[in-house]
């Protein structure tokens, strides 16, 4: 009896790290408001992800706690002080904005959390703010905009207009736009986010302005009422719009029910498209389309990723989340199939990877989707890594 | 200056002004004649965009699913009215407040529950899709001029049924004594619900024009009810007049606000320091404005006389 109960205790030892044994995850996204449209296609990549993995890392089952940051700083901010503290996560995972994981960021990695964003990039988190602990599965904010505008000098491009929000994001993107851009800059609009949805002055003043092109940043709803109010302007021959985050899958299908045509053709900047040649892509785009009936977007795209950076960690530390170095290492390889294809880690953790330049076309079944036209950069590195101390 | 620019973005200003007078207007019928602070006005608004968006695609027409929505808000105002506001009317602001808070979570939760939360986008019949021109190189979109010829429509309309009218009379009436137009025998109440209808009809058909400009979605209720209060604030709480100056001098203010104040600002700070602070400023320029006028007319630029 004795020996018995001895061997039952050895082996409940032996096997107390799964028993134990679950990795905690918290993913803080946008699942109110009309920003909850772009929290909902991150949730559906992570719950397709989740699905692909079987629910395990490492030989620990996933718990994956979601948390909604309502579209504000302040409302991301408990929610991430909640995961922290409350759930002891070892992950947080997430950020759609900005201006909400530059709130939020102390919070997770002051409590010594691995801090991975699937989406916003603001620039003092690439630089000075940099951590060993954050990640990104993203790209940083300037990047994008500087792939675009290079793709203006190569079209010729001579004078442009900039609109674009008046938050962290915003500036990024006029300032990564003006770093590439050769010609002029004739005049631009920061306007109030995310309330200011009608655009008429500002694009009356573009007009005005005599520029041959605009460019404008507009993610989540405000991109599609932008468009629209593009073409109700009557200016695609006058000036041409040229875009980053603002065309994508989740505003395509709702331009195309009402019929807004002007989008069609229309070229934007981007790490990802659903038709890049990769296996994990081909999985993830087709099984994401038979479960959900729709295009993955590129939140949903690096959402999808940054459930894989997670397992790629855990793997290799075989489920020992003691081990925070080993994770770490493991993260910093990027040793894990991504959507985008192979890409490596920075010092300051966002990915050096290709941008292309995408176009919006019809589909085989009729449906506005988009395809890569050309690479436009590759291996691009953010500009802000040198201001960063980690190596 | 280039005075092109200077008259389209005065149009773009009036059209501005004109939506909000309709959102203004129907708070200031139901503030000052019902004295009954309605924030879930915003909400009604909303709806109106949304009812209407579903009846364009069933209908196949944008301006069918108007007329075919204006009596569904009157309806849904009346409802409104009869089920909860006038369980409210006697208790204190803060009730109404707490009330009506309570009826926007109701409303923006069945919304996101009856229509998701990715909104809904409006098309628009190919001639108003379309621009008009107006001499030279003024080149309008024409369905911003049928906002304009709407809101003055309605402005006119209201104009003349509140000083014109015998029903506009009992409401001037019951908003200076209630009890004694009750006593004269007049049915106060079912006037309350009409009044109430009305200003759920005028929310609700600003939502529709709005909606496709941006889209009929979740969060437009919020973004509106702020500026309304600021215009009947300025106008004159009660005061249909002063909501429809009001609403104008916002409209035109936050509009030539946005695309002018980053010159003026060059004209004596740096470039840079011009860029950072005129989009801050012109997002405040509403609200120095009410300040303002609160600190020297607290009871608002054309507060009605009765009060």
């Amino acid at each position: 009896m004795k020996r018995l109960l001895s061997a039952a205790l050895a082996a409940t030892m032996l096997t107390t790290p799964s028993w134990a044994g679950e990795v905690k995850i918290g993913f803080v996204t946008t699942l109110t408001t009309g920003g909850a449209v772009i929290g909902n296609d991150q949730k559906k990549a992570v719950d397709l992800a989740l699905e692909h993995i079987g629910h395990k890392m490492g030989g620990l089952d996933v718990n994956l706690i979601y948390a909604d940051d309502g579209f504000k700083p302040d409302i991301g901010k408990q929610a991430t002080d909640k995961l922290v503290k409350q759930d002891n996560v070892t992950f947080v995972a997430g950020y759609i904005w900005s201006h909400v994981l530059l709130a939020s960021r102390k919070s997770a990695l002051d409590a010594g959390k691995f801090l991975i964003s699937a989406n916003a990039g603001p620039s003092p988190i690439a630089g000075k703010l940099c951590n060993k602990n954050f990640f990104s599965t993203s790209w940083q904010n300037d990047q994008t905009p500087m792939a675009m505008g290079e793709v203006l000098n190569q079209k010729g491009v001579k004078s442009l207009y900039i609109i674009a929000p008046n938050y962290a994001a915003g500036k990024n993107m006029v300032a990564g736009v003006e770093r590439t851009f050769k010609g002029k800059i004739l005049g631009k609009d920061m306007t109030k986010w995310p309330t200011q949805l009608d655009f008429s002055s500002e694009l009356a003043k573009a007009k005005a302005s005599g520029a041959e092109a605009l460019f404008i940043f507009f993610p989540g709803k405000a991109g599609g009422a932008f468009i629209k109010q593009y073409q109700q302007a009557g200016l695609k021959d006058v000036l041409p719009l040229y875009t980053v985050f603002t065309v994508d899958a989740l505003s395509l299908p709702k331009l195309q029910k009402a019929g807004f045509s002007d989008i069609l053709g229309s070229q934007f900047t981007q790490e990802w498209d659903p038709s890049l040649d990769n296996a994990q892509n081909k999985r993830f785009v087709h099984d994401f389309k038979a479960k959900y009936g729709s295009y993955p977007s590129f939140y949903a795209a690096q959402a999808y990723d940054s459930i894989f950076l997670i397992k790629s960690a855990v793997d290799a530390v075989h489920g020992d989340l003691t081990n925070m170095d080993g994770m770490r290492a493991a993260m910093k390889a990027a040793n894990f199939p991504s959507v985008r294809g192979k890409f490596t880690y920075g010092n300051n953790h966002f990915p050096i990877q290709n941008f292309y330049l995408r176009q919006v076309v019809k589909d085989g079944d009729g449906n506005w989707t988009t395809k890569v036209v050309k690479t436009v950069y590759t291996a691009n590195q953010d500009p802000y890594h040198a201001q960063c101390a980690l190596k | 200056m280039d005075y092109t620019l200077l008259f389209i973005q005065t149009l773009n200003g009036v059209q501005l002004g004109l939506l909000l007078f309709l959102v203004a207007s129907g708070l200031t019928l139901v503030f000052g004649i019902l004295d009954f602070v309605n924030l879930a006005h915003g909400s009604i608004y909303m709806i109106g965009a949304f009812v209407c968006a579903s009846l364009t695609y069933w209908s196949g027409n944008f301006l069918i699913a108007v007329v075919l929505s204006l009596p569904v808000m009157a309806v849904l105002g009346y409802l409104i009215e009869r089920v909860i506001a006038r369980r409210l009317y006697a208790r204190d602001h803060l009730d109404h407040v707490l009330g009506t808070f309570g009826l926007i979570l109701v409303m923006d939760t069945s919304a996101h529950l009856i229509w998701g939360p990715e909104g809904i986008a409006v098309p628009l019949p190919d001639w108003l899709n379309g621009q008009v021109t107006l001499f030279a190189d003024v080149v309008v979109p024409s369905f911003r001029l049928l906002i304009i010829a709407t809101g003055l429509t309605i402005a006119a309309g209201l104009f003349w049924l509140v000083n014109y009218t015998r029903l506009g009379m009992l409401i001037r009436a019951g908003a200076s004594n209630r009890t004694m137009v009750a006593a004269l025998g007049i049915d106060i109440k079912t006037l309350f619900s009409l009044v109430f209808a009305l200003g759920a009809v005028l929310a609700g058909l600003a939502g529709m024009l709005v909606a496709p400009i941006t889209e009929a979605s979740i969060s437009m209720g919020g973004e509106i009810i702020i500026t309304a209060f600021v215009v009947i604030i300025v106008g004159g709480i009660g005061s249909m007049k002063g909501a429809f100056i009001a609403a104008l001098m916002i409209g035109l203010i936050d509009t030539l606000g946005r695309s002018f104040l980053g010159d003026i600002f060059q004209l004596f700070m740096s470039q840079d320091a011009a860029e950072t602070s005129a989009p801050a400023i012109s997002a405040m320029l509403i609200y120095i404005i009410m300040a303002a006028v609160l600190a020297v007319r607290p009871q608002g630029l054309f507060p009605p006389k009765v009060r």
